[in-house]
Order: structure tokens, then sequence, then C-alpha cells
């Protein structure tokens, strides 16, 4: 963004890459293939590099209200100073926080989360999907709840799914009755209260009672806590976790 | 005699309705006790909302079986309502069926009456065999200790209550109209029952009157109409004690619930004054405040006081139907959260603090108890995946998820209690702004890897 600034120019819309994507290994895949993606369409980009920092989403979650807020105002300085009005992330968290939560502390943008920008690329004509080797195979959605119920977006992911030919199976709990893969609330980052058993086993069984060949998510954390419930049920042969956008930048072997 | 009736009948209203008002004034009275919320916004929006979700029922038929059950019984219940006002005029004024100068009209209303009358009761039967027959999981959760459940079963019997005697009261009317009009009955008390209004269901009960003297008739009739208007202010009067005042706060409580995107959680304006003052590079952090200054707003909510007006009124709102504790990832999971138990939490609580200051004169005295520890499990709200599963599934839009939002702030920001998990997350966010620890010089290696 700073290269942007310096030559004087605005892209037409900045990447917010997100701690996932910037540092965990499995959302670095996501991160890159999104990135495939926006090259592809031409889109002309930016990220904020080593001046981006966590939206505040888990802390505020957790309720540390001021360390959010902390992390809002430096994050909404930087985003001001570089004058960004458009926003796409790969994170529902981050998609939220920024959308929802920046404007009251003075940080207006037009925040998209990344499914609904490519559909709208796709809408453009600026990014072609195909089936390619997806085509005609079983696929299950699992809705984040922070795309889903929290903003109303359930349409996007599934339409670029539809367009990649796959036979969308739905679990019986979706859309605004999707099941939480239990990281959200920063559950993330710490060990599940005593119960039966862990949400994502649960979210899991779900999935691949379904056959589904491929579990496909819109999150990092979902990403991560389904990936770990097909492997708790030894399935990781058989099931793949996917995001949206590799799948997409996957059957065009981007 | 007809003044006696007539003036039992006026201090049995007057009773009635009195009591009534006076517990529900208690109601807005804590109500009050909480924070006072900016709700002049949105207006179209709350409309329609509370034309959508609470005359409309939009979210009820979710659950298709209930939600059409419970539609029934909200008709019925509302429609047979107009009969009490028959009820009323008659009663004060020694009138039998004064109504029925509506003719044809009238028929069509008691008849509707009747058939609304026999769904509602096939409907509250139903309900009972699901909740003790059938015995649905969400009726018999963990809090759902024996008022609870003692507490929807008085409700139903209730309802079944008085719908029979309603229906009772209309055949035994009919019977005598019957008996008027083939001239078999003719004293001066039976010339009353002129032949009025058109009975499909009671006629069927009527059959059983057959053969019956024109005494008995007449004291199953007066008794009928009796125990009905005697049973509706009785009810009337339970509302407070019991979950079932949604039938009245479900209006209000959906048009003052969130109209903003379900994961749009407010931001604390007291922490932004905090944190405007660290980041400004003028500001004298040792400066003592100013003479005067208000002592800053305490972070968070442990108590029913913390909490806001819309919150305590989802509290009085919540009819324990379960729906958002069914739909929660923590409690399918077995953990012991329960956003149902929150809601019921915060009320039994909110009860409590009332009572100790009507005992004090108006001041609450310290008790030594409070909302966080004392109803509410610190275990309970650290399993919550702020998922809004549960705030979705409520039918009347209640919002369990802020309170337990509200309270996790008391917990980290005036207690430093999170999990020790947590800490180390907010310590990587603080030092290196990212959850786990890497640098924030290295956020843009991923571009250089493959």
């Amino acid at each position: 963004m700073a290269e942007y600034m310096a030559q004087g120019k605005q892209p037409e819309v900045l990447f917010w890459v997100g701690c996932a994507g910037s540092f965990d290994d499995r959302a670095k895949k996501i991160t890159k293939a999104f990135v495939k993606l926006l090259h592809n369409a031409k889109v002309d980009f930016a990220v904020l590099g080593t001046e981006e920092g966590c939206t505040g989403d888990p802390a505020k979650r957790a309720g540390n209200e001021f360390l959010f807020q902390m992390q809002a105002m430096m994050n909404i300085e930087v985003l001001n100073g570089y004058e960004v009005k458009k926003i796409v992330t790969a994170c529902p968290h981050c998609f939220n926080t920024i959308k929802n939560e920046y404007p009251g502390l003075g940080g207006n943008y037009e925040v998209m989360h990344h499914t609904q920008f490519l559909k709208s690329l796709l809408d453009e004509g600026r990014l072609k999907v195909e089936g390619g080797k997806f085509k005609g195979k079983k696929i299950t959605f699992h809705d984040p709840c922070y795309l889903g119920r929290a903003n109303n977006e359930y349409e996007a992911p599934r339409d670029l799914l539809r367009k990649l030919e796959v036979e969308l199976t739905e679990m019986k709990r979706c859309k605004s009755r999707g099941l939480c893969c239990g990281a959200g609330g920063a559950q993330m980052f710490k060990e599940p209260e005593p119960g039966k058993k862990d949400v994502n086993i649960e979210r899991t069984e779900e999935a691949l009672g379904t056959n589904a060949k491929i579990i496909a998510a819109g999150c990092p954390f979902c990403n991560t806590m389904m990936t770990d419930g097909v492997k708790n049920f030894e399935k990781e042969g058989e099931v793949a976790v996917m995001d949206v956008a590799e799948m997409i930048a996957n059957a065009q072997d981007l | 005699m007809a003044y006696i009736t007539k003036i039992l009948f006026l201090i049995a209203l007057v009773l009635g309705v009195g009591y009534f008002t006076y517990n529900i004034r208690k109601v807005i009275s804590r109500i009050k006790l909480g924070q006072e919320v900016d709700t002049s916004d949105h207006k179209k929006q709350r409309w329609s909302n509370v034309v959508r979700i609470a005359l409309g029922q939009s979210k009820m038929v979710v659950r298709p079986i209930a939600g059409l059950l419970h539609i029934v019984v909200y008709v019925g219940f509302i429609i047979i309502n107009i009969e009490v006002l028959e009820i009323i005029i008659d009663g004060l004024f020694g009138t039998h069926r004064v109504l029925s100068f509506l003719g044809p009209v009238y028929d069509v209303l008691i008849g509707s009456f009747e058939i609304l009358a026999l769904l509602v009761l096939l409907g509250v039967i139903f309900f009972w065999t699901r909740r003790n027959i059938q015995k649905i999981k969400r009726f018999w959760a963990r809090e759902m200790t024996s008022w609870p459940k003692n507490d929807a079963n008085i409700i139903l019997y209730f309802e079944m209550v008085l719908m029979i005697l309603f229906l009772v009261m209309n055949a035994a009317d009919l019977a005598l109209q019957r008996g008027v009009a083939a001239g078999t009955f003719t004293s001066e008390t039976a010339s009353h029952y002129i032949q009025v209004g058109s009975y499909p269901v009671s006629q069927f009960i009527a059959f059983l009157f057959q053969g019956m003297s024109e005494g008995t008739l007449i004291v199953i009739e007066r008794s009928a109409w009796w125990l009905h208007i005697l049973g509706i202010l009785v009810f009337l009067n339970y509302l407070y004690f019991s979950k079932h005042l949604h039938i009245i706060l479900a209006f209000p409580n959906v048009y003052f619930g969130k109209v903003v995107p379900k994961g749009k959680f407010k931001n604390l304006d007291s922490v932004t004054n905090e944190v405007k003052l660290m980041m400004d590079p003028s500001a004298d952090p040792y400066a003592a405040p100013p003479e005067g200054a208000e002592t800053p707003a305490k972070f968070g909510a442990s108590d029913v006081m913390d909490l806001s007006r819309i919150q305590l009124l989802n509290a009085y709102t919540c009819t324990e139907c379960g729906r958002c504790t069914s739909e929660c990832p923590a409690n399918i999971t077995g953990k012991k959260l329960s956003p149902r138990k929150i809601m019921m939490d915060t009320r039994d609580r909110l009860e409590e603090v009332g009572k100790n200051m009507e005992a004090n004169g108006g001041e609450f005295k310290d008790d030594g108890k409070q909302l966080l520890d004392d109803y509410i499990l610190r275990e309970e709200l650290w399993a919550c995946t702020t998922c809004n599963a549960c705030v979705e599934a409520c039918p009347v839009s209640i919002d369990p998820l802020s309170i337990i939002m509200d309270m996790r702030q008391y917990l980290v920001m005036e207690q430093s209690a999170a999990p020790n998990e947590l800490n180390v997350t907010m310590t990587n966010i603080e030092n290196n702004s990212a959850p786990w620890p890497f640098n924030q010089m290295d956020r843009l290696n991923w571009k250089n890897e493959n």
C-alpha cells in the first residue's frame, strides 16, 4: 500500500489478509489462491503488509473491549492515512469487524468478503469460473457464522460453487440455522469447556453425513476446525476441506 | 339479587384488573433499574419487525409443527377475547348476550369463536403431549427444574379449562334457547335465552343436556359463565408470576430488538474515551482528574443493574421455549451454557433485587449476591462461541448473547479473570498484533513462500 501511495495511485481494492491468512500455514494457501484469482482477473490490489494488525475481533469477543479498540484505532489510522475506500478479506471475522464495528470508531469503508468480491468479478465478466476437476463432485458448504447469520450472506459462496458445476448438497443445519464450527468468540485460542464432545466434531460428523467429497469453507478458522474434525474421523484421505477461493483457483489450475 | 351479582362482578373485575396493573407497574419499575439505551433509531424497521415477527409470527414457523399450533392458539386467544368484551358488558349491566343485536354477524362471530375454541383446545392438548408424553428434549433440559416445568403445564391446564367452560356455557345456553323456543321452559329467567348465535361445536355438547330441567341448565350456564370470566381474571394475574408474560411483552420486546447486523456488537463509549486519551500524545497521563469529574463507568456487567433496560425486558419476555438452547453449539455438545438459562437467571436475579428494594424502601441493600457466579457461572460464559444461533432462533427477538458479552467484559476488564490461554492470546495481540506469537514484520512473508 505504501508503494501505491508513493506513486500517488490508489488501488481498486485493499486486500486485508488477516492474521490467519498471514501466519497460519493452512490459511496462507487460501491467501495465495485468492491472490492468484485477483491477478487472473487483473484486479489492481494492494495489501498493508507489515502495517496490518489484528482487527481486534478475538479480543472483543473475549471481553477485552479495551484491547479491541486499541487495535481498531491503530488500524483505522493506517487505513484512513492511505485513504482506503474498499476492502476485501478472506476472513469473515475481519470482514464483520471492519464492516460493522469500525464505522463507530471512525473507519468507514466498503467491506466485502472474498466470496462476495469474487462473485462481483464473475458478474462483471472479469473472472471465469468453470467446473474443471470439481464438475459433478458432491460438495457441502459450511456457513461461517460471521458471514451467514452475522451478516446475512448465504448466497455468494453458493453461487460460486454452483458455477463450479458441483453437486451442492446441504447439511440439515445450514444457512441461518448453520451450526458453528466451534472457533468463534475466541474459542479458537482456548481449550473448550468440559462437555460431551467438541463442537467441530459435531459439525464434521454432520458434514461427513452428506457423503460430500469436499467440505467447502469460507473462513480460515472454520477451515482449521473442520480439517481437525476430518482428521479425527481419519477421513483425510477421502474428504478434503477447501476454501471456495482455493477451489476456483484449483479448477483452473492456477 | 340482580344488583348483588352486578356488584360482585364489578368487584371481581376491579380486583382482577387492579392487581394485574399493580404487578405490571412493578415489572416496569424493575426494567427501569437497567441502563438507559437510545432506541429512537430505525423506527420503520422496528415497526416492520413488530408486524412480521410479533404479529405475523414469522420466526415461530421455522419449526412448522410447533409454529402452526402456536398460531392456532395465538389467533384463537386474540379473537375469542372479543367475547370477553360481551361478557364484561353483560356482567356490569345485567344483560344477556348484549351484542346479539348484530344478527347474522353475531352468528358468524359466535360460530367462529366456537371453532377456534375447539382448535385451541386441541392445540393445547397437543402441546401438553409434546411436553409430557413425547418429552421433547428442550423441555427437559437442566434448567427446566420443577417450577418451570409446572409453570408450563399450569398454563396449558388454564387454557384447556377456559376453553371447555366457554363451550359448556354456550351448550347450556343453546339447550335453554331450544327449550324456550319449544315452549317447555316458561319461567321469567329462561325468557332471557332468546334464540341467537350459531353453535357449530357446542351443539354436540348440548346433546348431553337433553332432558335436563330448566333450573339445572340455568345453573350450569351461569356457573360456566362465572367460572369462565373469573378464570380469565385469575389467568391474567397469573401472567406476572409465570413465564407467560410473553403474550404481552413480545410486542415491545420485538420493537426494541436488535436492528443492526447480528455480528455488530456495540462499542463501549467509556472505553473509547480512555483509548483516545491514551493515544493522544498531548494528554498528560499523570494529570489528576478535574474536580467533580464523574467516576469512570464500570466496564461490563456483573449484576442486573449493569445490564440495559432492553436486556431486562428480554428476561421478562422469555417464555422458556428453549429454541435458543437447542440450537446452541455449546449446549448441543454438552457444555453447561444454555442461553435460555441466561435469560431465566437474569429474571430471577432481577426479581430478587426488586423485592430487596421494596423491602428496603426503594434502596438496594447489598445482599452479598450478584448475577455473576451466584446465578450465571463463568464456565457458562466462556463456553459461548458468539455464533448468534440463539439470537437467530428466538421467536421474539431476545438477545442472550449480549448478556454473555457484557459479563465477559466485566470478567476481563474489571477482574482480569480471563482463562489463561486467552490472556496469552491477548498479550500476543498487544505485543505483536496477532493472536499468535509471530513478529508483525513477518506479515508479508507468505508473498515469497511457495
